[in-house]
Order: structure tokens, then C-alpha cells, then sequence
């Protein structure tokens, strides 16, 4: 009897993500397709990368606000690179750079400046979202040849690219947390901050690569997003935030930090995923698809609280 | 003639944790004006008990009378409402507040709507004042230190006129001059009949203190006994199950060369000027009254605080140590005296928390931890330091508290430190644990290491050092080889008379 409950409290989000897709495939007999679900982990990859990010972040007791600005920003320049040069190489690679930079940035106040991660990410999330504009001049920057769209949209063994990615940065993430000393101390600095810079770990320097790992995975979306819509919009990412936010600690990550799983994040996007996928279908207006999301939040973490006691 | 009727009887309680029995069939007595002692090794089942008794956690079975009346405890609100108060073993004041918003959290005085700060600021002053604490009730917590914590957390229990106060190990973080404060202050609730159930692991409060024992050994109840007529070695050996020979173990080794130079030495207005030596295969122990700086010095040392003047050699070479991790490369360890908020990481493991400061050992070629050679390690602390443990992969905060530092001890030896500055190492260690520990630093000794021992426990002090710095208010006042030294010379320069 313990044995099975203390199972079910461990695979408690895959068991949510499961009866979730069971309820819905019962509503609605359209979900339960090839096609219609490799669409859903499509449209989840992007969340899931930005997810992956955050999870880092928010492990250590941080939190990252700026990902969808970083996204917006990150994307528009990899646009322009395509429209310039349509060397889609130096697009990903700058993409990504800019991405470091940004959470190297949100870094640097977090452990030097001592400041909140929430007011440090939040004035990111601003600043960057208007350097946006000011790049793109408020307009979207279209026609980006075949190779780049090839990205967000081409399928390699009948499976979406941007889920390749995703199963990419998923497996180096998961090993990176999981089995080297870098993971270990992710999770100790988040558990006890004194105690683990008294062991001898450099605090700060753990802090500081969390948000350029976070930065990193924006900027991944960033390019999956913009090549997947073959257009980059300034307005690109906004929000992103809050599903990246509301994945993590579906996928019962404490949001105090030093408890929590990169598997379990993954999962608390398909659940969000899979929701929004199945609300669609049953063409439930999308004002309330935002109560029905809230809601589901909610009651995920009242379930996980209840267990922990 | 009649014995008196216990106002608390505690009858065949059980409570078992996932792969833990931790209690079975447990009995406890307490009387009115009379301080029962709870005595057992580390991890017997005395926290989980008066756990029980406050009503953090249910029992699995058995019954609890007050004052001959069956009564079910089945959270904090009922324990409190029986007249139940309880000093826990690890600190659970919030930091963030102050004083006197701990003292009167959830017993809040209003005036109207809103909270009438006057008169509660007004009433803690004047608590503290009856307990010689001379402390403002507007400080924040966080800024006291662990020992003045431990005071208001006694305080706290004592402002509420329980019948029952159970006390978990409340001098573990005491220096002489507040524990007997503390005595003071049972002697008084003694007087106004209140029942007191004492944890501790130090035997001479037993006998100065407690009028009645009760032991228990690996959740079993072993016996009940009056104070008067026990000796110390019955009472061990009702704990351990053994006998134990001499309690500080000695062994004579070669000093060697200078391992640690500490030169003139200074931080803020705190440490002033302060210079010693610590060579190897010595025991370098200090002592002093709480807050005289004993702490700051280790890690300044150490590199935790920045120092703002002065110089420290290692092996005769200058060393450059401006952070932790300068300090571990260094070949130093400190272990720190706050074990909760500077040594453990609640939420990993014990295998994690005992391995963290040395993972790089650990680490193959494709930079992986090998799990293997980490429980391998874990697992031969974890028997000599007779840590007690349903697994290493058990999460850290399950354990009892002596436990955890043991788990902590064994961090710190993983990284086979050249200088070893200990904290007061065996805070809230059994009898039994106390002399491995001992032992083990006998063998850092005789391996040629250095070890600092910072100790407010003066039999430990004695017992163990080589040689004996005492300091007060920052400054080192004294110095006393270990055969001229005796409690009164401590204690003399501890006050701060120097000759
Ligand atoms: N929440 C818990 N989950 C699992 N095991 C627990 C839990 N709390 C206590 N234990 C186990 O129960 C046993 C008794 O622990 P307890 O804290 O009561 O010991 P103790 O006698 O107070 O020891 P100490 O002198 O070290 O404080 C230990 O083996 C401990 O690991
Ligand atoms: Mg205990």
C-alpha cells in the first residue's frame, strides 16, 4: 500500500498528463491522431525549451522573467541575419550568443548586484522587449528563405524538427543536472545558499550560469519560433514567461528552489500543451481556455502540496 | 509512602517512518515540580517522542493521559491547549522578524483592528529583563547569535504558562554563563509546579538538574530511575548498551612544523589583532565566552569574511584566501557551529550532503559523478562514524539532529583537510559518538594534521586540546599549555583578566 502510493506521488505529473489525455480523447475522438498529436508536441516544444531554461533558474530559488523578450529579440536579429546573408549557421550561432549574453547580464546583478531575480528579470523583460522595437522599428521582418523555415518546419523520419530539438536539449539538460557536479550544486545553492558557498562551491558563478543556460534556451525558441511562422514580430515571445513558469511547477519543481526535475518540467509542458490542444478541439473559446489553464495550475499544485505533508 | 501521580503518563506509543521503526512501545512519565531527563543515544527516538507529545506528528499507537485523563493530540493548537510547550531541538524562530514579533507570534496583542506594538514591545522588555537578557525585543533574530537565539526561543516557551515544558538539547548551543541561566530559570518553573522533560547529552545537567530519568535505546523504552542513587557509568550503559572506557582517549604524538601562521589578524572592530601558530599533529583548542570572536576568526581563516588586515601562512607559505573555495584549496575545512543554517542542505540526501565539498573527486573523464565511488565513501563514514541511517539516499532532514552532524563531521574528513578547524564539533552528540569523534581527530593528529577546536564545552576543552587559546572580545588573552591548564585559568581570561 505505501509502496503503491509513494509510486503514484512520484509519477504523480505523468499520471496527470495521462488522465488528462484520457478525459480529452474520450470529449473529443479527434484528438487521438498521429497527426493532430505530433502537432501538439510541436506547438509544445517551443514552451518546452523556454521551460528547460527555467527550470535551471528556478532550482536554484531564482527566476527568469526576461525569456520572452529574449526570444523576441533574439529571433528578430537571426531574421535580419537571414535577410542579409541568408546564412543560417551565423543566425543560429548569433542567436544564441545574444541569448548568453542577456541571461550573463540578468546573471551579474543576481549574484553580484545582489538584487532580486524577480526585479532584475522583470527590468530585463522591459528593457529588452523595447530594444525590440527599436531594432525592428515595430514592424515584423518577413521573407526568410526556405533554408531557415526549414527549421521550425521540416520533418526528419516523419517527426517534427522542432521536436528533435527539443529531445536534444532535454537529453543535455537532464545529463548536465543529473549526473555532473555543476547539477549537484544547482540543486544544493538552491536548497541552502550559505551551506553551499561554506562547502567551498562558488555561489555566484553557479548563479550567474543558470540565467545564461536560461538565455540560451529563449534564444533556442527564438529561432525555432521565427522560422516555424517565417517571420520575426517584435511582439514575438510576450507571455511566454508565465507557461514556462506555470510548466515547471506543474512538473512539481518548488519554486523556493532545490527540489524539482528537468523530466518532470517536460511534462508539466505537455500538460499544458495537450490542454490547450484539447480546448481547441472542443472549440471552447480561448477566454475561457485562459480560466480552465489558471485553474488546472491551481489545482496541480494544491494536489502536490497536499502530498508533500 | 504514596507515590506521587505523574501529570503526563505516555503509554506504549509506536511510530514508524517509511523504513523506520522509530518508536515501539515507548512509555514517559512527567511530574509537576520536577524535571524528568529523556536520555538515549543519537537517533533512540527522543525528538520523535516529544514530537508525539507537541503535536507535530500523530502516533501510529498507545495513549497519552494528563493529569490522569486520556487526551488525543492531533496538532500543535491541542498540545498548546493542554498546556503543552516545547523548546525544539533545531531552531525555529523566523529570522526575519524581530524579537518581540517572535515572542507573541500567533498570540498577537491587539488594540482594535491593529496590532498594538507599544504594549507588546513593552511586555517583551520587560520578559527579558526578568531573564537577565539585556537584549532590545527590536533587533531582528537573524542579527543575534545562535546561542541569544536559543535564549528567546526558551523565553518563548517559558512566557506561556504550560504545565509541561519539554526542552530538546536547549544548551547544545548555550555557552556556561546562559546554560546556567537556564538553570536558573528551571529552578523557578520547578517552584511553580510546572512539569519539565529535559533532552540532553550532556550527563553532568542530569545530575545538577533532573530528579528522574528516563532512557531509551533504538526506540525502545529501557528503564525509568530516580537521579538519586544512578551513577554516571550505570546511566551510560543504560544508553549504549556498553560500558565506555575513558572519555577522552589521548594519544601522545610528535609535534611537527608550523602548518598554520596567523598574523596580527584583523576584521571591522570585532577581531583585533590577533597572531598564533598551529603546528602539526597538535590539538590547538579555543576557547572563550560566547561572542569573543572565536567564530569570526575561523572564518577569517577560512575565507568565508574578508579580513581587514593581517596575513595567513600555510606550511610556511603565504596564502591568499578570499573566499571558501580559496580556503578548502588551501587544505583547510571548517565546520561550521550552526549546522542547520551553514552546514546542511535539507532537501538532498545524506549520500549528497556528505559528498558536496569533494564532488570533484568523483567526476570520470566525461565529467559524470560516479555514483558508485560516492556511496562507496558514504557508506564507510556512515559506519565509522556509526551514523544512523535507513539509507544514504535517505533526505538529510530525516535525521535526528546528532545525526546530521555527523553527516556533516564526515563532509569535512572526505576532504582529508590539512588544517581542520571544528566548530563545536560534537554539539548534540551521544556520549557514545563523542568519543569516535575524539578518536578521529586523534588520528588527523597523528596523521600529522592541525585542528583547531572551538568549544564553549569546558571538559571537552580541556580533555582534548594540546594547548589552549582563550579569547576575549576579540582579542587572544591567554595561552596555556595543556598541563598547566584547569577551568579557573580559562575562565579568568575568558572574562578577560590577562597576567
Ligand atoms: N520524518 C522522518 N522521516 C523518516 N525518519 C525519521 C523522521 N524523523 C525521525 N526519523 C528517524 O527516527 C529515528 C529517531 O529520530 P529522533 O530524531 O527521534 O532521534 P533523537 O533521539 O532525538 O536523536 P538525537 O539525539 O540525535 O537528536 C532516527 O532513526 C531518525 O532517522
Ligand atoms: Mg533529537
Amino acid at each position: 500500500m505505501d509502496k503503491l502510493k509513494s509510486v503514484i506521488i512520484k509519477f504523480k505529473s505523468l499520471i496527470g498528463l495521462l488522465a488528462l489525455c484520457v478525459i480529452i480523447s474520450i470529449i473529443t475522438p479527434r484528438f487521438l491522431n498521429v497527426n493532430n498529436l505530433l502537432n501538439v508536441l510541436t506547438q509544445v516544444s517551443v514552451n518546452a525549451v523556454i521551460a528547460i531554461g527555467m527550470s535551471y533558474v528556478i532550482l536554484t530559488g531564482g527566476i527568469d522573467l526576461s525569456v520572452g523578450s529574449i526570444l523576441a529579440i533574439t529571433g528578430a536579429i537571426s531574421a535580419a541575419i537571414i535577410v542579409k546573408s541568408n546564412n543560417v549557421f551565423l543566425a543560429i550561432i548569433v542567436a544564441i550568443i545574444i541569448g548568453a549574453l542577456i541571461g550573463g547580464f540578468n546573471g551579474i546583478i543576481v549574484s553580484k548586484g545582489k538584487i532580486q531575480p524577480f526585479i532584475v528579470t522583470l527590468a530585463a523583460m522591459t528593457i529588452f522587449r523595447g530594444v525590440t522595437y527599436v531594432y525592428t522599428n515595430g514592424t515584423p521582418i518577413s521573407s526568410l528563405g526556405r533554408d531557415f523555415t526549414f527549421i521550425g518546419n521540416a520533418k526528419v523520419l516523419g517527426i517534427p524538427f522542432p521536436v528533435i530539438i527539443t529531445l536534444i536539449v532535454f537529453l543535455i539538460a537532464y545529463y548536465i543536472i543529473n549526473e555532473t557536479r555543476f547539477g549537484r550544486y544547482v540543486y544544493a545553492l538552491g536548497g541552502n545558499e550559505d551551506s553551499t558557498r561554506l562547502s567551498g562551491i562558488n555561489t555566484d558563478r553557479i548563479k550567474m550560469i543558470v540565467y545564461v543556460v536560461s538565455g540560451i534556451a529563449a534564444a533556442i525558441s527564438g529561432v525555432i519560433v521565427t522560422s516555424r511562422i517565417g517571420s520575426a514580430s517584435p511582439n514575438a515571445g510576450s507571455g511566454y514567461e508565465l507557461d514556462a513558469i506555470a510548466a515547471v511547477v506543474l512538473g512539481g519543481t518548488s519554486l523556493s528552489g532545490g527540489e524539482g526535475s528537468i523530466t518532470g518540467t517536460i511534462i508539466g509542458a505537455m500538460i499544458i500543451g495537450v490542454l490547450n490542444n484539447g480546448l481547441n478541439l472542443m472549440n471552447v473559446s480561448p477566454f475561457y481556455q485562459s480560466i480552465v489553464k489558471g485553474l488546472v495550475i491551481l489545482l496541480a499544485v494544491l494536489i502536490d502540496k497536499r502530498n508533500k505533508k | 509512602m504514596q507515590e506521587k501521580m505523574p501529570i503526563l503518563e505516555m503509554k506504549n506509543i509506536s511510530k514508524s517512518f517509511p523504513g523506520v521503526r522509530a518508536l515501539s512501545d515507548v512509555n514517559l512519565r512527567a511530574f509537576s515540580g520536577e524535571v524528568m531527563a529523556l536520555l538515549g543515544e543519537n537517533g533512540a527516538g527522543k525528538s520523535t517522542l516529544m514530537k508525539i507529545l507537541s503535536g507535530v506528528y500523530k502516533r501510529d499507537e498507545g495513549s497519552i493521559k494528563i493529569e490522569g485523563r486520556e487526551v488525543e493530540i492531533n496538532n500543535i493548537k491541542d498540545a498548546q491547549n493542554l498546556g503543552i510547550s516545547i523548546i525544539h531541538q533545531e531552531l525555529s524562530l523566523l529570522p526575519n522578524l524581530t524579537i518581540y514579533e517572535n515572542l507573541f507570534l500567533g498570540n498577537e496583542i491587539l488594540g482594535g483592528f491593529k496590532l498594538n506594538k507599544r504594549e507588546m514591545i513593552k511586555k517583551s522588555e520587560e520578559l527579558l529583563k526578568s531573564f537577565d537578557f539585556t537584549v532590545s525585543p527590536k533587533t531582528l533574530t537573524k542579527e543575534l547569535t545562535v546561542g541569544e537565539m536559543q535564549m528567546v526561543e526558551i523565553i518563548k516557551a517559558v512566557s506561556k504558562d504550560a504545565k509541561i515544558i519539554i526542552m530538546d538539547e536547549p544548551t547544545t548551543a548555550l555557552t556556561e554563563v546562559e546554560t546556567e541561566k537556564l538553570f536558573k530559570i528551571i529552578e523557578r518553573l520547578k517552584n511553580n509546579n510546572v512539569a519539565i522533560i529535559y533532552i540532553s547529552h550532556r550527563m553532568e545537567e542530569i545530575f545538577k538538574i533532573c530528579d528522574k530519568i528516563t532512557v531509551l535505546r533504538d526506540g525502545s523504552f529501557i528503564g525509568e530511575e530516580d537521579v538519586k542513587g544512578i551513577t554516571k557509568d550505570k546511566l551510560i550503559s543504560m544508553m549504549v548498551g556498553r560500558k565506555l572506557e575513558e572519555q577522552f582517549p589521548r594519544i601522545e604524538t610528535k609535534i611537527g612544523n608550523s602548518i598554520l601562521k596567523v598574523e596580527n589578524i584583523s576584521w571591522k572592530d570585532k577581531i583585533k589583532d590577533v597572531s598564533f601558530e598551529l603546528k602539526e599533529g597538535e590539538i590547538l583548542g579555543i576557547a572563550g565566552l560566547m561572542g569573543s570572536g572565536r567564530t569570526e576568526v575561523a572564518k577569517l581563516i577560512f575565507g568565508e569574511y574578508k579580513k581587514s588586515s593581517g596575513q595567513v601562512f600555510i606550511e610556511g607559505k603565504k596564502a591568499e584566501i578570499n573566499s571558501p573555495k580559496d580556503g578548502i584549496r588551501e587544505g583547510i575545512a571548517y565546520l561550521s557551529e550552526d549546522r542547520k543554517k551553514e552546514g546542511l542542505i535539507l532537501k538532498l540526501s545524506v549520500l549528497e550532503n556528505m559528498t558536496l565539498s569533494n564532488l570533484k573527486k568523483y567526476e570520470n573523464k566525461v565529467k559524470r559523478i560516479d555514483r558508485s565511488k560516492e556511496l562507496e565513501d558514504c557508506k564507510a563514514y556512515t559506519k565509522k562514524l556509526l551514523i544512523k541511517t535507513s539509507s544514504p539516499n535517505q533526505l538529510i532532514k530525516n535525521l535526528s539532529g546528532g545525526n546530521q552532524q555527523k553527516v556533516i563531521i564526515a563532509k569535512w574528513l572526505l576532504t582529508s583537510p590539512k588544517v581542520f578547524i571544528i566548530d563545536e564539533p560534537t554539539r548534540g552528540i551521544d556520549v557514545g559518538a563523542k568519543k569516535e569523534i575524539y578518536q578521529i581527530l586523534n588520528e588527523l593528529k597523528a596523521q600529522g594534521k592541525g585542528i583547531i577546536m572551538i568549544s564553549s564545552d569546558m571538559e571537552e576543552i580541556l580533555g582534548v586540546s594540546d594547548r589552549i587559546l582563550v579569547m576575549h572580545e576579540g582579542r587572544i588573552t591567554g595561552e596555556i599549555e595543556r598541563d598547566k591548564a584547569n577551568q579557573e585559568i580559562i575562565m579568568k581570561y575568558a572574562v578577560g583578566i590577562t597576567d
